[in-house]
């Protein structure tokens, strides 16, 4: 951090994205991560584009093109660059397409988990007793389960289907976010800044909206991004045991469940493929978010 | 100390009654508890007695009551494949999958401390950074897809090891396990490896964090001044003092195994309780879910309160702080 300082050549601190900015692109792998990650949300974003073809299109897929190794060459001239898989259908663009399920299920469960997190930590912070005594013990509890045990027992409960799989992903991880809204906003309360709207009579939602939740960004946008590569991971192993998603909305997770059955016969591809999409992602997520908590810090910082 | 442990303990039995709660809500409220509980082959007479002899015909609150004294009782119900009482199979199957999350540990613990101290003696060099580097992909990497790829390699491409099933088990001391044969170990040794993968990596970050505090501390320096030889100073004075943190985490992660084992189990088809309860969700088969999460609910629990409890003997400001 020091180095940042020493390189603004006037004494005024730099804009608050720019610093944003030269804090993070100290880390050189943060800056490679994040481009990665641009590009892989870029990709699921804009799939019909950018698949070579549309693995769910029955009219183009054909069985007779099954479980051709990567880089083969169909009757009507297609290239398969990662192979296919047992029903005949691109890798690749299996590949694209089940990108755009997994971050999607991921980015929104994160979502919501963290609106319903920072709510309950925020108001209990901002409330305290026994609301607080309350919720925060139920946060304990559910912590010191395992997530995969939690989403299990909730979808043995209720079933598989990509509803359910949200459901599932944001009653594990809402307490991640309302263990780390509360820590943060218990130091902000007792600010000055808080003091004054209190002095000036403001109501409590808009104490709590408008001043104390800015301040508590910082800490549930890291907890926001290592979560989200969390609910990635769990989605894709749920999907995997067959307990998450359907199959008619295949993400990576259910791409590489299929190809386990291939793999004893030697066509490792369909799994090994979609297993690459999913580690690059999470890997680059995690390295992001890794980057952001050193940056928000107060440790690390000199 | 004494009211510590007995206001932990009540509060464990509290945690108990709300997941019996939650789970009995989950099976009663949610789905139709006729359609859940009864085999859906059974014809009408089989299924007005056991509604009978479930008291499904009763008030809630006093389904509530039989669920809470049948399952004291060790009734959890009778399973639908199998015909047998949930709970003595799932105890049967409770061993392979001990036997599977101790061994990991065991892995994580043996290969994880070296690596870590490792690591933290000497943070710059390029062994350091590999080592560092790995234990970063160990966090991310989903374990059932580093499972197919560990099967992959060295079961389907090298044929070096089995990659299904527990092998031969033998019997030592009263314990069953597959560790005492070759043919045991070979088997155990693929999931064992990928369920440890994960803690391996958390023992190497604790271990190396651990080993670059101790080696700044005054009694360092005083031993290496005193002319200890640096083995003996790695070996007694860095070792010891990161165990404390290390034990911990250990203890306090033991659980998240078992969870956890439920993925390894079903991709290496090992015969524990883990894929048990994956099979049995797939075929619908719910007293084995309900039993299933009931034990686990008490494993956890338990654990939480030793870990606690451990804790509390280990550093005196939890107790102060736990009773006020």
């Amino acid at each position: 951090m020091n180095k940042t300082l020493n390189t603004s050549p006037d004494n005024t601190p730099p804009s608050g994205l720019k610093k944003f900015w030269s804090d993070f692109s100290e880390s050189t792998t943060a800056v490679v991560a994040l481009i990665i990650f641009f590009t892989i949300l870029f990709i699921a974003l804009f799939a019909p584009w950018v698949s070579p073809s549309d693995p769910y299109d029955l009219t183009s897929v054909d069985i007779m093109n099954s479980r051709l190794p990567p880089g083969s060459e169909d009757f009507a001239g297609n290239i398969y660059l990662l192979g296919t898989d047992g029903a005949g259908r691109d890798m690749l663009s299996a590949i694209i397409y089940g990108l755009r399920v997994s971050l999607g299920v991921g980015a929104l469960s994160g979502f919501v988990a963290l609106i319903l997190g920072a709510a309950v930590g925020l108001s209990a912070a901002y409330f305290g007793g026994r609301f607080e005594t309350i919720s925060m013990r139920i946060v304990d509890i559910q912590l010191s389960f395992p997530s995969i045990l939690m989403a299990l027992i909730i979808l043995a409960a209720f079933g598989k289907g990509v509803e359910k799989t949200v459901i599932a992903l944001i009653l594990v991880q809402w307490a991640y976010y309302a263990r780390a809204a509360r820590a943060s906003a218990l130091v902000e309360k007792n600010k000055e800044y808080v003091e004054a709207a209190h002095c000036l009579a403001l109501g409590h939602r808009r104490i709590i909206l408008s001043h104390i939740m800015p301040n508590c960004m910082a800490p549930l946008i890291v907890v926001g991004t290592l979560q989200t590569a969390h609910a990635i991971s769990l989605e894709a192993t749920l999907s995997f045991l067959g307990l998450g998603l359907p199959i008619t909305e295949p993400s990576l997770g259910l791409l590489i469940g299929n190809g386990f059955d291939y793999m004893y016969s030697g066509d490792f591809w369909i799994s090994i493929f979609p297993g690459v999409a999913l580690l690059i992602t999470i890997v680059s997520i995690n390295l992001v978010g890794d980057q952001l908590r050193d940056m928000f810090n107060p440790r690390l910082q000199k | 100390m004494t009211s510590f442990i007995l206001t932990r303990s009540f509060q464990s039995i509290i945690v108990l009654f709300v997941m019996s709660l939650i789970v009995f809500a989950g099976v009663n409220l949610v789905g139709d508890p006729v359609d859940m509980l009864i085999n859906p082959e059974a014809d009408q007479m089989e299924i007005d007695r056991v509604i009978r002899e479930l008291g499904l015909d009763r008030p809630v609150s006093e389904q509530y009551w039989y669920f809470v004294v049948n399952a004291f009782q060790g009734d959890l119900g009778r399973s639908f494949i199998f015909g047998e009482p949930a709970l003595k199979l799932i105890i049967q199957r409770m061993p392979a999958t001990m036997e599977l999350a101790l061994f990991s540990l065991f892995m994580a613990v043996v290969f994880g401390i070296p690596l870590g101290v490792y690591a933290g003696l000497k943070p710059e060099s390029k062994v350091s950074r590999t080592i560092m580097a790995g234990s970063i992909l160990g966090f991310s990497m989903p374990t059932f897809w580093v499972g197919i790829i560990l099967i992959m390699f060295f079961s389907v491409s090298l044929g070096w090891l089995p990659s299904t099933g527990r092998g031969e088990v033998a019997t030592y001391f009263g314990v069953t396990s597959s560790i005492f044969t070759l043919d045991g170990l070979s088997h155990l040794f693929l999931p064992a490896f990928n369920l440890a993968l994960f803690k391996l990596s958390s023992v190497i970050r604790l271990a190396r964090a651990g080993t670059r505090e101790v080696i700044l501390q005054d009694y360092i320096k005083f031993a290496r001044a005193k002319g200890v030889s640096e083995t003996r100073v790695v070996r007694v004075h860095v070792l010891k003092n990161i165990m404390i943190p290390v034990v911990t985490i250990i203890g306090l992660e033991f659980g998240s195994l078992i969870a956890f084992s439920t993925v390894t189990e079903t991709v290496f088809a090992w015969p524990g309780m883990g894929k048990l309860i994956i099979d049995s969700i797939y075929n619908l088969d719910r007293p084995i879910i309900v039993a299933y999460l009931m034990i686990i609910v008490v494993i956890f629990v338990t654990l939480n309160l030793i870990v606690d409890i451990l804790y509390s003997v280990l550093d005196p400001r939890v107790r102060i702080k736990g009773v006020s």
